[in-house]
């Protein structure tokens, strides 16, 4: 495709999106139309060509699909992949009102195993993994014994940083006295972390508009 | 009315117009800062640079076009950084746009800068699969259950660079650039953590700061944002002078990044002024019990 | 059956994927590298039933003549030209055999030309937002959020060489009030603490509630009625 076309045209798109910024108008409508169009058929085909057509069909019809997964040349049909398949195409069933709770057992099949892959991996990486992380040393000391301050204040921060946000978190005890303490300081701690977050945010949407911008120089400095 | 709140009530389209402005110019004026690299940033680079030539990579494009201007530089860099030191590299995506972006790098980068690597023998690209964690999980469990094929369909049996693969473990590394899920939090839950792959990477910088109680224990570095790609660039640019002349997306981008923020404190700085100079001027009752806010 | 089944169905392949993780050997984890295969090819199914929701919707408000029905045409036209181009490989150099995303396909181009652009402007238009509403309603009104201000504009300026220049008056003695490495703490300690924290909750209410799915004590997914 011409380069000159592409750029003109990536021009167009961009600066229909970006016309937003004054007002909605009639250009951003049809952007935004087009993008939606695209982008779902987009995934669909991407979908069915990289995970269905060698991971399901080549499987299931491996001399029908030997012309394009070349490694299902000479293998025999795994009909096993007819449970997926049938549980894929339960879920199709949504579309058509009448058999539509025949999806729910495909969507039986999505959650019952997201939530066998959830429980062990969470439990493992996000809980205990993350409770042993935040046992360290309160007081650090260097190879001659000499405390080492700025060290030890990072580890006490770390420490009761996680406690304190925890103890916020906690909600089967009322928030009195010393727990009333303790859970005003986790507060304090998860601001600074939405802070952060918020920082890092704004970097993020900046750097994306500079992207953006440098599309758009690209357009103007084939123009000029 | 009153100058606070003149200030507080500018038009948006002026602050959208000073942002634009905050972007453009150092676009045209091309200001280059000095970077270098913090820990985080450093301890990925040098795990790249500590293994052996030929050492196999998995890197996974876990983005798309909508978060590309912060995570193409980091691959470049990668690419580039993985390619000079010989290793081989599988690519592959999580998600289905992270096609088009692995196409960005072996159609574009690769055979200009490095004519020499061949398809199938020193990079192949393993495509997208679909499953989200299920998909890292199934490739742990049995690599060649779900990756059976490069994204031609050739065989992995016939390609040299993945013949040897029959699990993944047959990896040295896990490299992951992350828009969200899945990403590198699913990288560490379902690999990292199971199979004890070493896993590092890069993610926006909305994601990164999630991932920071995983560094060091289970992440063993981690690129944000545009500003950890600009980190790399210049740990790529210290160790291989080469590179000093080649275009470092990152870098050129930090110009951008510091006048807006500049401008975003100045703003913030600004409105906040307002709004406590509007709350303890005369005859604002509303201010002074606290429920002067004008923000809107 | 409307309701039974999909919670054994939820059950069985629950149970199976715990097991499975703690038992590598035998049938589970036969049945473990199967469903973890089956799971993904199900996923996919998800993208085909998104499309056909999408179709639905813009042909029933095509046909109804609802507010804005043009527009639905285009998202339709789109979707049809786009998934057409897709599904048959127009314009492949490899024809069918040929990859997704070859050089020269048309679906390429509607990437290239089309997708990355629109979706890459989309998400730069929070730029602006994220700006004006920093403006318009970022106060420090109380303390908790005067702690969100101050460690948001140290990030902001930490992260930039304006930090650097900010400080670099300060003596090496209090280096680390510097604001690049101020930042750098931040990012490193307390902000590693308060997302430890929320991981921590979150991974306690994902462990909770997948138990909950599996014993069949959750069921809101299934939605209402029989």
């Amino acid at each position: 495709m011409d380069v000159t076309l592409m750029l003109w045209i990536d021009a167009a798109l961009t600066l229909m999106i970006l016309s937003f910024l004054y007002r909605d108008n009639p250009f951003y409508k049809f952007a935004e139309h087009l993008f939606v169009g695209v982008s779902a058929a987009y995934l669909m085909a991407v979908g069915f060509w990289d995970h269905l057509v060698p991971n399901l069909l080549g499987k299931l019809f491996p001399s029908l699909m030997s012309g394009v997964v070349p490694g299902a040349v000479g293998r025999s049909p795994d009909y096993y992949y007819l449970i997926p398949a049938i549980f894929g195409l339960l879920l199709l069933t949504r579309l058509i009102d009448r058999w539509a709770w025949l999806s729910r057992w495909a969507l039986a099949f999505i959650v019952g195993g997201a939530a066998g892959f959830n429980l062990p991996r969470f439990l493992d990486s996000d809980f205990i993994i993350q409770v042993q992380s935040t046992m360290i040393p309160l007081v650090v000391l260097d190879a001659s014994g000499n405390l080492l301050w700025g060290a030890s204040f990072s580890h006490v921060v770390l420490v009761l940083g996680v406690i304190c946000g925890l103890v916020y978190f906690f909600f089967s005890v009322e928030h009195k006295g010393v727990l009333g303490h303790v859970s005003r300081a986790g507060i304090w701690v998860l601001m600074v972390t939405f802070g952060a977050a918020f920082g890092y945010t704004v970097m993020a949407r900046i750097s994306l508009l500079t992207g953006r911008m440098e599309a758009l120089g690209a357009w103007l400095g084939s123009i000029f | 009315m009153r100058i606070p709140d003149t200030i507080l009530q500018i038009d948006r389209r002026i602050i959208f117009l000073l942002i634009g402005a905050a972007v453009c110019i150092p676009l045209l004026l091309k200001p280059r800062f000095q970077d270098s690299p913090t820990p985080i940033v450093q301890s990925i680079f040098d795990t790249v640079e500590r293994l052996p030539a030929g050492s196999r990579v998995f890197l996974s494009f876990d983005y798309g076009p909508d978060t590309a201007p912060e995570l193409d530089p980091m691959a470049k860099a990668l690419v580039r950084h993985t390619m000079t030191r010989g290793h081989e590299v599988s690519f592959f995506t999580l998600f289905p746009e992270g096609v088009g972006q692995i196409k960005k790098i072996t159609d574009n980068l690769l055979p200009v800068e490095f004519p020499d690597k061949a398809y199938g023998r020193d990079y192949v690209n393993l495509g997208y699969k679909a499953g989200l964690g299920g998909a890292i999980n199934t490739m742990v469990v049995n690599f060649r259950t779900l990756v059976n094929a490069d994204a031609e369909g050739t065989p992995l049996d016939d390609l040299p660079i993945t013949a040897d693969v029959d699990e993944m473990v047959d990896y040295v590394i896990i490299l992951s650039l992350t828009a969200g899920d899945p990403g590198l939090k699913e990288w560490i839950q379902f690999a990292g953590d199971i199979a004890g792959i070493p896993v590092m990477g890069g993610g926006t910088a909305v994601v990164a700061p999630e991932l920071y109680p995983y560094y060091p224990q289970q992440l063993v570095g981690l690129m944000g944002g545009l500003k950890g790609a600009s980190e790399y660039e210049s740990a790529l640019v210290d160790r291989y002078p080469a590179y000093r002349n080649a275009t470092m997306e990152a870098t050129m981008r930090m110009g951008p990044q510091v006048v807006t923020h500049v401008l975003i404190v100045l703003l913030v700085l600004l409105g906040n002024l307002a709004y406590f100079l509007g709350r303890s001027g005369p005859g604002n009752r509303a201010g002074r019990t606290g429920q002067g806010n004008r923000a809107g | 059956m409307r309701r039974r089944i999909p919670l054994i169905i939820t059950f069985i392949i629950g149970v199976v994927l715990i097991t499975g993780y703690f038992v590598t050997r035998g049938p589970f984890n036969t049945l473990y590298e199967s469903f973890s295969d089956y799971f993904a090819i199900i996923t996919v199914f998800a993208f085909i039933l998104g499309g056909g929701s999408l179709l639905k919707i813009h042909l029933k408000r095509v046909s109804s003549r609802a507010t804005d029905w043009p527009y639905s045409m285009v998202t339709l036209v789109a979707f049809l030209v786009t998934l057409v181009i897709g599904l048959f490989k127009v314009g492949n150099p490899g024809g069918m055999g040929g990859e997704i995303l070859a050089s020269g396909s048309w679906l390429r181009f509607m990437f290239d030309g089309v997708y990355n652009p629109l979706s890459a402007t989309m998400f730069s238009l929070l730029a602006f937002f994220v700006a004006s509403a920093s403006y318009r309603a970022f106060r420090a009104r109380t303390k908790e959020a005067t702690i969100l201000l101050s460690a948001a504009l140290v990030i902001l300026l930490g992260r930039t060489p304006v930090g650097a220049w900010l400080t670099a008056w300060m003596p090496e003695s209090l280096a680390f009030l510097e604001l690049p490495n101020l930042a750098n703490w931040i990012m490193a300690w307390p902000n590693t603490a308060g997302q430890r924290a929320i991981m921590i909750g979150i991974a306690l209410g994902v462990i909770a509630t997948s138990l909950r799915i599996i014993l069949g004590i959750e069921r809101n997914y299934l939605g209402r009625g029989e």
